[in-house]
């Protein structure tokens, strides 16, 4: 396989088109290499006869018609794997940078891996506890969920996906190793920098493989970012065991990416100028999460995407939304009244918590808890609507009830230190004191017995 | 899906030109022919044909093509995108183009890898055959020639295939026998002897014929209260759920897979998640299906193309679904396929057409995206069966509307061929208001034909206990334009009431928790007494309307709560409580006449 061509027929971005080729082989990877003896990788997307169009990584710069010379590799992109990946920084397709030395590895896997047989998987049911209330009651994460964070420009999502790595007890029950998995794709320096050092402060660093496509680095090398990244993770996973958080930043900048190939390829825009099939890219990476049978391994996903606009309907995260197993959306007008984790709890969902909650995982309480949390919270909103309208002053006293304990949910429930970390004990009797600022007959989701139980004995403790 | 050794000689055959994700350009051959399957490069993945030209043929391959290069060989055998159809289909779960994953998974592990050909069914399995046709009977398409137990809940009813014609030549005895053996010989009219056995082939994309479509005047029962009372589907249409993400439409179609009144429930999986796969064959496997007392997965088929899996066989697995439904309806049953969610279906039409470099319509959608559905959907209908037999197929999809926006081409056109709309909100799900189907956006047009129906099986009450609700939350709707701007304080009492009857009709009636053991299934019997009771409700305190004293002594007295939390409290099968509720009603309302200096 080391026949080399000389020379490219056509540039446009970050596609070269190639002539005469034999043999290439649809998706496989090639070495490009130009006068300089510079050499850059590249993946074939399309063949029609001897002639092929080629996605070049690093980007195409410096490169003319004549000045390069192309070998085929017969192999799709493979990067090596071991566990000596941990600890490591590597950039955007599996290659060191840390100045650390090669990787030795103990098999090469291939970036795109294949789907998961439905019949193999192990439906999700262990809830981590992160320490952050609004989470753990009211979103609970799961081992082997893909849950998202919808954030914005400006807003607090790395501090707190730090927080939940500092504090989430993803293994502990299970005696098993755990680490992370760190996908930087198109992010900026100093983002990658906080969360090196933040990595570093609390002791994990060692357990953490990056994989850093920076701002500036290469787009088609950020469409890779991910994949390597979740190849490193089902590795670990699966054939290692270890239970593995993956944190993906910034989802936007990568579907970015990807809009701006399909434009170069000339392909007819859906939404926005993105690809019709955004959705089915999305969904090779973000259900590459779960628990399989035969491993006692399980990948977490927790995804971060800067929402464009504040707009939860533009095609990145309403995709996301439609293939994660719910989200955690972050609220700006929170996080301008000084509320951290500025979690907005009624679009927030974790789909999975009804099986990993209540009697047996957290307490029996817990569900109807949560229930009754978002039921009232939703009559704040309503509240505050009206109060907007013909002033706190006129509301009834039911509403006005609603307003104290809106305000109060917010300040105490929603709100915690950066460092805080509440056991879902604490949780659970915070949200039924929280529900003591309300009148009995308002709770409308509960059943006598849990009225009794629960609510009656912390008005007592109140 | 037929595997390759039985497909005997090869009708054309060509070699791959040209390569553009799941699209591959065969040249070499101008023999191929439109929708046959064919075999492409050396691992012999399946794929179909999708356009055929003087110069090339144009395939979709219904599987990862990296790795495939120019030159690599295409074969066809002749035969039509098609399932295989025989005992052995129940409780299974394949993928979009009905290979089995169990087997799959036996083979190659977790990961679904390529290139594997396998029988739908298993072939060696013997099932017990009892005959029903003999020597001499006159049989076509359809016949019934034998029944076999295909599950607990399911009597599997052999048929004579498509295309063969004549007298029965020979006829096996009772006994066991596997999918692939001759058990009845036909002697067609020009002399022709034809094997028949239990298994056999049919096009995914042709309907079955039929002999004509009954009338749609039974309900599907579902047990959803929202849906029987408010909204209900007869058995037999077909119905849209759209929603945003997280709205509720998996759930949705989870609780009618579990507690509808179809004989057998086809899952079609369509580019959603393989967890929610993972859970409804885990959970089918435990839940009992109250109608036979035998594990739900006993009388339902699955089919599984997750949104990461191949996307040409995400754009066939509807097909799929669908053809298999027909070969049972025939057998006279009642399928229901729940459909989800048909924008990734739609989505991969578009994905298909855009390599193909087709002129797009609306948002990159091909201009056949209208009649493709209106294809799909109307393959549901009830209908009188060739062979004599009556069968219905409902059709319940889910619709993913890109940003939650209804005016997209696929909820748009979608709404044109169902005549059910479940239209789910985000405000509702947001409040946690389960199921979140907005009562007043979403219609139903069968209740006309229904009607009939209810009032002789249920009571001639159900309908207008219906009318009754509708027309107090439209009344509520209209009334909270008001509160929004000044609040509820002000409203007259009689106002004041109709919102807290319409929120005990939401909380009390509409809610229902999936959850809840007693209130996941509600039977109809219930459904109207609950409505019954809150009509009652309603009436009791419009006499103390009347009589000026003030609503909110009503409200004090908790009655209100009783009447919300009856849908826990009181049984599925033993409705007394209400007896005992309606005269707590009474009760207390008497108490508030007399503490009002009031007789009665
Ligand atoms: N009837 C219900 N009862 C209780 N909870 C429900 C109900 N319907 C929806 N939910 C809640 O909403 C979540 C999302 O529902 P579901 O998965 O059905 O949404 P969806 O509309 O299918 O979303 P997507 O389009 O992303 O697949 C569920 O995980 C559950 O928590
Ligand atoms: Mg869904």
């Amino acid at each position: 396989m080391s026949v080399e061509y000389i020379g490219l027929n056509k540039i446009e971005g970050p596609l070269v088109a190639i002539e005469g080729v034999e043999g290439a082989s649809f998706d496989e990877i090639v070495e490009i290499t130009n006068s300089e003896g510079e050499k850059r990788l590249g993946r074939i997307i399309e063949i029609y006869g001897d002639k092929s169009i080629v996605q070049v990584f690093e980007g195409t710069e410096n490169y003319s018609l004549t000045n390069t010379t192309i070998r085929l590799t017969g192999k799709p992109l493979e990067i090596p794997m071991s566990r000596e990946i941990l600890g490591r920084v590597l950039d955007g397709v599996g290659r060191p940078i840390d100045g650390l030395g090669d990787i030795f590895p103990d098999e090469m896997r291939e970036v795109n891996g294949s789907p998961i047989n439905p019949v193999a998987r192990v439906y999700p049911n262990n809830y981590i506890q992160t320490g952050i209330s609004s989470i753990d009651c009211l979103a609970t994460l799961i081992r082997g969920q893909k849950l998202p964070i919808f954030s914005g420009n400006g807003m607090p999502h790395d501090i707190l996906a730090v927080q939940i790595v500092k504090q989430a007890k993803i293994a502990e029950d299970s005696g098993q190793e755990f680490a992370v998995v760190f996908a930087a794709m198109g992010v900026k320096h100093d983002v990658e920098a906080y969360f090196r050092d933040a990595f570093e402060q609390s002791g994990v660093l060692h357990k953490v493989v990056m994989f850093v496509n920076l701002l500036d680095d290469p787009i088609v090398e950020r469409i890779v970012t991910p994949r390597a990244a979740l190849t490193a993770a089902e590795y670990l996973a699966f054939k290692c065991n270890m239970h593995i958080l993956v944190i993906m930043t910034d989802m936007t900048s990568y579907a970015e990416a990807v809009r701006e190939i399909s434009s170069s390829k000339g392909e007819i825009p859906s939404r926005k100028g993105y690809p019709g099939y955004l959705y089915s890219d999305l969904a090779s990476l973000y259900e590459r999460a779960g628990l399989v049978e035969g491993s006692s391994g399980s990948i977490t996903q927790i995804p971060i995407l800067t929402v464009p606009n504040d707009d939860i309907t533009h095609p990145i995260p309403d995709l996301t939304g439609y293939i994660t197993e719910g989200q955690i959306v972050l609220d700006k007008s929170l996080h301008l009244r000084s509320v951290y984790p500025p979690i907005a709890i009624l679009p927030s969902l974790s789909r999975l918590m009804k099986d990993g909650i209540g009697e047996g995982f957290t307490r029996k309480d817990h569900v109807p808890l949560a229930n009754q949390l978002f039921a009232s919270y939703a009559k704040v909103m309503d509240a505050r609507a009206l109060a907007s309208v013909i002033g706190e002053e006129e509301l009834s006293p039911v509403d006005k009830q609603y307003m104290e304990f809106g305000r109060e949910f917010e300040k105490r429930f929603i709100g915690q230190g950066k460092n805080e970390n509440r056991s879902i004990f604490q949780t659970l009797n915070l949200g039924w004191q929280l529900l003591g600022l309300l009148p009995v007959d308002e709770l409308d989701r509960l059943e006598q017995s849990v009225i009794d139980e629960f609510y009656s004995k912390t008005q007592v403790i109140l | 899906m037929a595997i390759v050794k039985q497909m005997g000689k090869a009708q054309a055959e060509g070699y791959i030109y040209g390569i553009n994700g799941p699209v591959i350009k065969a040249k070499g051959s101008n023999e191929f022919r439109m929708l046959e399957v064919v075999y492409v490069g050396k691992e012999k993945l399946i794929g179909e044909v999708i356009s055929v030209d003087d110069t090339e043929t144009t395939i979709q391959v219904y599987e990862d093509t990296t790795g495939l290069t120019v030159g690599e060989p295409i074969v066809s055998y002749g035969s039509l995108m098609s399932v295989t159809l025989a005992p052995g289909i129940i409780g299974n779960i394949f993928d979009g183009i009905e290979r089995p994953l169990n087997v799959i998974k036996e083979q190659t592990g977790v990961l679904i890898t390529r290139g594997i050909q396998l029988s739908s069914v298993d072939l060696e399995k013997k099932w017990d055959a009892e005959f029903i046709v003999s020597v001499g009977d006159k049989v076509s398409f359809g016949t019934i020639i034998a029944t076999v137990r295909e599950t607990e809940s399911i009597v599997n009813k052999v048929m004579i295939p498509f295309g063969v014609e004549g007298i029965v030549k020979s006829v096996l005895k009772n006994g066991q026998y596997n999918v692939a053996e001759t058990i009845v010989t036909v002697e067609t009219a020009s002399g022709e002897e034809i094997a028949v056995n239990m298994m056999q082939e049919f096009p995914i994309r042709t309907p079955r014929p039929v002999m004509y479509r009954e009338r749609m005047v039974r309900p599907l029962i579902t047990g959803q209260r929202i849906i029987d009372a408010l909204l209900p589907i007869s058995k037999g249409g077909a119905a849209a759920i759209p929603g945003g993400f997280g709205t509720g439409k998996t759930m949705t179609q989870h609780q009618l897979a579990k507690w509808c009144d179809a004989d057998i429930i086809v899952y079609i999986g369509c580019g959603e998640r393989g967890n929610e796969m993972t859970q409804v064959l885990e959970e089918f496997s435990k839940l009992v299906d109250p109608k036979t007392g035998n594990l739900l997965l006993n009388r339902t088929v699955l089919i599984a193309n997750t949104s990461n899996m191949p996307v040409a066989a995400r754009e066939a697995s509807i097909y799929t679904g669908v053809a298999i439904a027909e070969y049972y309806r025939d057998m006279g049953y009642h399928v229901a396929i729940m459909a989800d969610s048909t924008s990734r279906w739609a989505e991969a039409l578009r994905e298909i057409s855009g390599r193909l470099e087709e002129m797009p319509a609306e948002e990159g959608f091909p201009a056949y995206l209208a009649s493709r559905l209106a294809a799909f959907y109307e393959r549901a209908g009830y209908m009188h069966n060739l062979n004599g037999t009556e069968g219905s197929i409902t059709i319940i999809g889910a619709v993913s509307p890109q940003g939650g926006d209804f005016s997209e081409p696929v909820t748009q056109s979608t709404k044109r061929f169902t005549r059910c709309f479940f239209s789910l909100d985000k405000n509702l799900a947001y409040a946690r208001h389960y199921p979140a189907i907005n009562w007043l956006d979403s219609y139903s047009e069968y209740i006309d034909e229904l009607t009939p129906w209810f009032n002789e099986n249920v009571s001639p009450d159900f309908m207008l206990e219906r009318t009754k609700f509708m027309d107090i939350l439209q009344e509520e709707n209209s009334l909270m334009e008001i509160v929004k701007l000044i609040g509820s304080d002000i409203l007259p009492d009689d106002q004041k009431l109709v919102l807290e009857i319409a929120r005990i009709i939401r909380l009390g009636f509409l809610q229902q928790n999936a959850f809840h053991d007693v209130d996941t299934y509600v039977p109809l019997k219930k459904q109207m007494l609950m409505m019954k009771t809150i009509s009652y409700l309603y009436e009791k305190a419009k006499e103390l309307l009347k009589l000026n004293i003030t609503i909110g002594q009503l409200r004090e007295s908790g009655i209100y709560d009783d009447v919300i939390k009856m849908k826990y409290n009181i049984d599925n099968e033993d409705f007394e409580p209400f007896e005992k509720l309606n005269a707590k009603i009474e009760n207390e309302v008497n108490r508030i006449k007399t503490d009002n200096g009031y007789t009665n």
